[in-house]
């Protein structure tokens, strides 16, 4: 049985639709990863499972329970045992860490002794057992952010939401922030929903990334086969950067793998097997290599990355297009004609 | 306030000051904020420094002024100042609190109508709420009636007295709470809500344990306020109390100058003192209050918004028709009382007469003059003060002038201390002729102008430091490249930017000052009536269809400008005007 899952779900504000037609489904114990630029839906999605929201059309369940069902109201938030941790920590400023953390387990009217246990526990977990008397306003930035994990998994919560929750962290405490999250989610088996516009924050954490545009899911798929499979130019694009470029039509060759070509040189690359072709493929500068055949270009910039050299190629028959080229050896000149062979890339299925 | 992060800008411009002193010559920056200078340390500092003198100064018969605290009189009237305002305190508290809480955060609908509705009561003078609440509950009036019959006939006035002042002070300081928690209603990050949302908070639960704790510091700042307004009131006690036998240290010290005259100037300033003493205590209570709260943070939205449910209907209605009472009913029965043909005769269509109103402005001289007097008293009020807050903001907020913002914050004092004790303030320095001309502005026009000035200085500064320390530093550094020096600066690039600050701020002078009745009961003499004065004093010689037809027309008059001003009000900066929160 899913965790959850929602159907058809949309959202207007005014004539904008912020999530649009969103089918989703999150297995129990599962961590997915919402991703997405700025404004294309993906937190209006995670205040929606919330209950913060209500959807103009579908369904949204969590566990067996129905929790939303357009025009025909929703459960309250207060009723549907989610946890959240959110991107500014949302810590009372008027309680201990401590009683943050037991807010929760007051409520479901939870015996002393138990709380007491499982307060605790909790700040065990996150590494913060010592702090439990101190004011919010004391804690470090990291600190803050494990009590809001704290007080999030106290109350067992069947979903666990999480808005940007590093977004506000600088940048070596958000890598071992996601060491935590990580070892947490292995170790507890919690069910998590995760919001970010850092695509290697959701390549590093998540089981499955589901990556949003303009309120539309574009992919959900596993970190790996969104890099390597990208379903549109969106994804193709937002994921690695990589490098959308028109074939010449048509395509032949049986699904799986394809022959094509490229500014009139002939290609091969990898397709799905499911969908129809499109006429775009996706390339990517580890996908590309200096050789004696291929595409004419020359080089405009080197970009030293040190592992490697990132070569900006003008492509003779596309002025407007730069290749990038990921290349191991001393760099040519600026100006170098170079021939570019395409070792991998991606043909993009038709868009649906 | 400081701001503790310089802009980049400005500490390059200091570091040039810095390198040049020795070139300081006769500049017209010089003499602009000389002139500023000289001014607020003659209308608002040395008077200050006057009345401690005085209060510790032997008396012509030898006597300290200080001694005269230990009457019985004067304790009595302590404890009388103390006791109403703490009680209305609690009335501003519950009422203005509580309605700040229900438009702040729930779905209760039309929030902008509700909100000018609780803030009436700052656009109506003390002394015009109280004469409306007198004519309210008058004999004869349907309210009235209902109270003698529930409580039997009583043939003084119910509001006359202690429970009276009370009230109506906790009416007229509430919206001081309602604006302190509606602020902070909408700073309130809608995540810390959602949060206890989430761990299943509800209702009851979520207001005590969440948003009241949350409230707590603008809870007790805006108490404090109440209470420091309560501590300075004069209208409402004057009316009510006087003829109730209730005194209080503003009524004390007015009845004791109006009686004795000059000669207890020394006594007036010891009980000054005292009034000031008592203000002082709130006011630092209030700031330390907020200095202690802990710091919201949030990255995302605020002013959290509830569903009432089902009893929003029920609540809706009962927020209309508490508001309808106590604002706009008290305001209809003074107009009501302004059309009586006489005191006792039921006002009806026909009986209805406009002959107070053509006695007021046709026959009787000192209210024609009042009218007169106000307006060019609050006009050249507006005038002074929004110049010189110009000024005193340009050199202390933008050039960043440290003796400047030192005297920014002394702008501030006349309108801290209680407004009966600024005006004894002012009699001490301006009793004796000025030096050169020889002649004294007590008694005339002048001294009131000059108490408005020191008194309402800060009213038109507040808004123009807020504009300047938003403004950009590179629109004035670029003008300094292109040559143009710091009152050219001033007047060509910094007015026309800061232009809605300084309307406003001068706006809400002259709407202050035309109803201004604490200051200028002390300080007018024949010939020099104000407003506030005619209402006072003609209710007090029981012209009270008079008094109301003045009352009258000064809200008519008030609400005309408010409203004129509020079709301004998107062009300013938010929260300028303090019934727009």
């Amino acid at each position: 049985m899913d965790a959850v899952s929602l159907r058809s779900v949309s959202k207007h504000f005014g004539a904008k639709a912020a999530v649009a037609e969103v089918d989703l489904d999150v297995a129990a114990g599962e961590f997915v990863a919402l991703l997405g630029p700025s404004g294309c839906g993906k937190t209006t999605l995670l205040r929606l499972l919330a209950g913060f929201e209500e959807p103009d059309t579908g369904v949204i369940a969590i566990g067996p329970r129905e929790v939303a069902r357009a025009r025909q109201g929703s459960v309250p938030p207060e009723q549907r045992g989610v946890g959240m941790v959110f991107q500014s920590h949302a810590l009372w400023p008027h309680m201990t860490v401590g009683e943050n953390v037991e807010y929760a387990l007051k409520i479901r009217k939870i015996s002393s002794a138990e709380r007491q246990r499982q307060v605790e526990r909790a700040l065990a977990t996150v590494g913060l057992a010592a702090r439990r008397d101190s004011a919010p306003e004391t804690l470090s930035g990291g600190e803050r952010q494990r009590v809001a994990l704290a007080r999030c998994l106290a109350m067992e919560p069947a979903v666990v939401l999480m808005d940007e929750p590093l977004a506000s962290l600088d940048v070596h405490l958000r890598d071992s922030m996601q060491a935590e999250f990580h070892r947490l989610h292995r170790k507890l088996g919690a069910t998590i929903v995760y919001v970010t516009h850092d695509q290697s924050e959701a390549m590093a954490l998540a089981d499955r990334v589901a990556v949003f545009d303009q309120g539309r899911l574009q992919q959900v798929a596993q970190p790996r086969a969104l890099y390597a499979e990208p379903a549109t130019a969106m994804v193709a694009d937002f994921v690695g950067r990589g490098m959308v470029v028109p074939l010449d039509t048509p395509v032949s060759g049986r699904a799986g793998s394809v022959e094509a070509r490229l500014w009139g040189e002939a290609i091969h690359l990898r397709s799905t097997r499911s969908a129809a072709p499109s006429t775009q493929a996706c390339l990517r500068p580890e996908g590309l290599v200096l050789g004696p055949e291929g595409i004419a270009a020359k080089v405009d910039r080197a970009v030293f990355e040190g592992a490697a050299t990132i070569l900006h190629c003008r492509v003779e028959r596309a002025p407007d297009v730069l290749l990038r080229v990921l290349h191991r050896a001393a760099p040519p000149a600026e100006g170098t004609p170079v021939k570019i062979a395409v070792s991998d890339g991606w043909l993009l299925p038709e868009a649906a | 306030m400081t701001n503790g992060a310089v802009p980049k800008a400005s500490a390059v411009r200091v570091t040039g000051l810095k390198q040049k002193p020795r070139r300081w010559r006769w500049s017209g920056d010089w003499l602009l904020a000389g002139i500023a200078a000289a001014l607020v340390i003659l209308l608002c500092l040395l008077p200050m420094l006057r009345l401690l003198q005085e209060a510790f100064t032997p008396g012509p018969d030898g006597g300290w002024p200080l001694e005269t605290l230990g009457s019985r009189s004067v304790w009595r009237a302590g404890v009388n100042t103390l006791a109403s305002s703490f009680a209305a305190t609690v009335i501003s508290t519950l009422l203005g609190g509580g309605l700040a809480l229900l438009i702040g955060i729930t779905d209760i609908r039309r929030k902008g109508i509700l909100t000018l509705l609780c803030l009436l009561p700052l656009l109506i003078p003390s002394q015009i709420t109280a004469l409306a609440w007198i004519k309210m509950l008058d004999v004869g009036t349907p309210v009235r009636s209902a109270i003698d019959f529930i409580f039997g006939t009583e043939s003084n006035h119910p509001l006359y007295g202690a429970a009276g002042v009370s009230f109506v002070m906790g009416l007229e300081h509430a919206p001081l709470m309602f604006l302190s928690i509606a602020a902070a209603c909408r700073a309130i990050p809608c995540d810390l809500v959602e949060a206890a949302r989430a761990a299943g908070a509800r209702h009851k639960r979520l207001l005590v344990t969440i948003i009241l704790p949350l409230l707590k510091p603008a809870l007790l700042a805006g108490g404090a306020l109440a209470f420091v307004s309560s501590i300075g009131n004069f209208g409402v006690p004057a009316l009510l109390g006087i003829p109730g036998r209730f005194t209080v240290l503003t009524t004390l010290i007015y009845q004791r100058l109006n009686g004795f005259g000059p000669s207890v100037l020394g006594e007036a300033a010891a009980l000054g003192l005292v009034l000031t003493l008592l203000a002082g205590i709130g006011l630092v209570w209030q700031r330390w209050v907020i200095g202690r709260a802990p710091a919201l943070r949030s990255a995302g939205p605020t002013g959290p918004v509830l569903p009432l449910g089902k009893l929003r209907l029920v609540i809706e209605a009962t927020v209309w028709l508490v508001l309808l009472v106590l604002t706009i009913v008290p305001l209809a029965a003074l107009l009501g009382a302004a059309l009586e043909p006489a005191l006792g005769v039921p006002l009806t269509f026909e009986s209805a007469t406009l002959d107070n109103f053509i006695y007021i402005l046709t026959e009787y001289q000192p209210t024609q003059r009042a009218f007169l007097n106000s307006t060019l008293l609050s006009a050249g009020a507006a005038i002074v003060t929004a110049l010189l807050g110009l000024v005193i903001a340009y050199y202390g907020e933008l050039r960043r002038w440290r003796w400047m913002r030192a005297l920014d914050a002394v702008a501030d004092a006349p309108y801290a201390v209680p407004g009966i004790v600024l005006a004894i303030a002012e009699i001490l320095v301006f009793l004796k002729p000025l030096p050169i001309i020889g002649i004294s502005l007590y008694g005339t026009a002048w001294i009131i102008l000059v108490a408005y000035i020191a008194r309402f200085l800060t009213l038109a500064l507040r808004p123009l430091a807020v504009a300047l320390k938003q403004l950009d530093p590179t629109m004035e550094e670029a003008a300094q490249l292109a040559g143009a020096k710091g009152p050219r600066r001033l007047a060509s690039i910094i007015v026309p930017a800061v232009r809605a600050s300084i309307m406003s701020g001068a706006l809400l002078v002259f709407l202050t000052a035309f109803n201004e009745l604490t200051v200028s009961a002390l300080l007018w003499s024949r010939g020099t009536e104000t407003l506030g004065v005619m209402v006072f004093s003609l209710q007090s010689e029981g012209a009270a269809g008079a008094a109301s037809a003045v009352a009258s027309i000064s809200v008519i008059v008030t609400l005309a400008i408010a409203g004129v001003a509020t079709l301004f009000a998107r062009r300013l900066p938010k929260g300028t005007l303090p019934w727009m929160p």
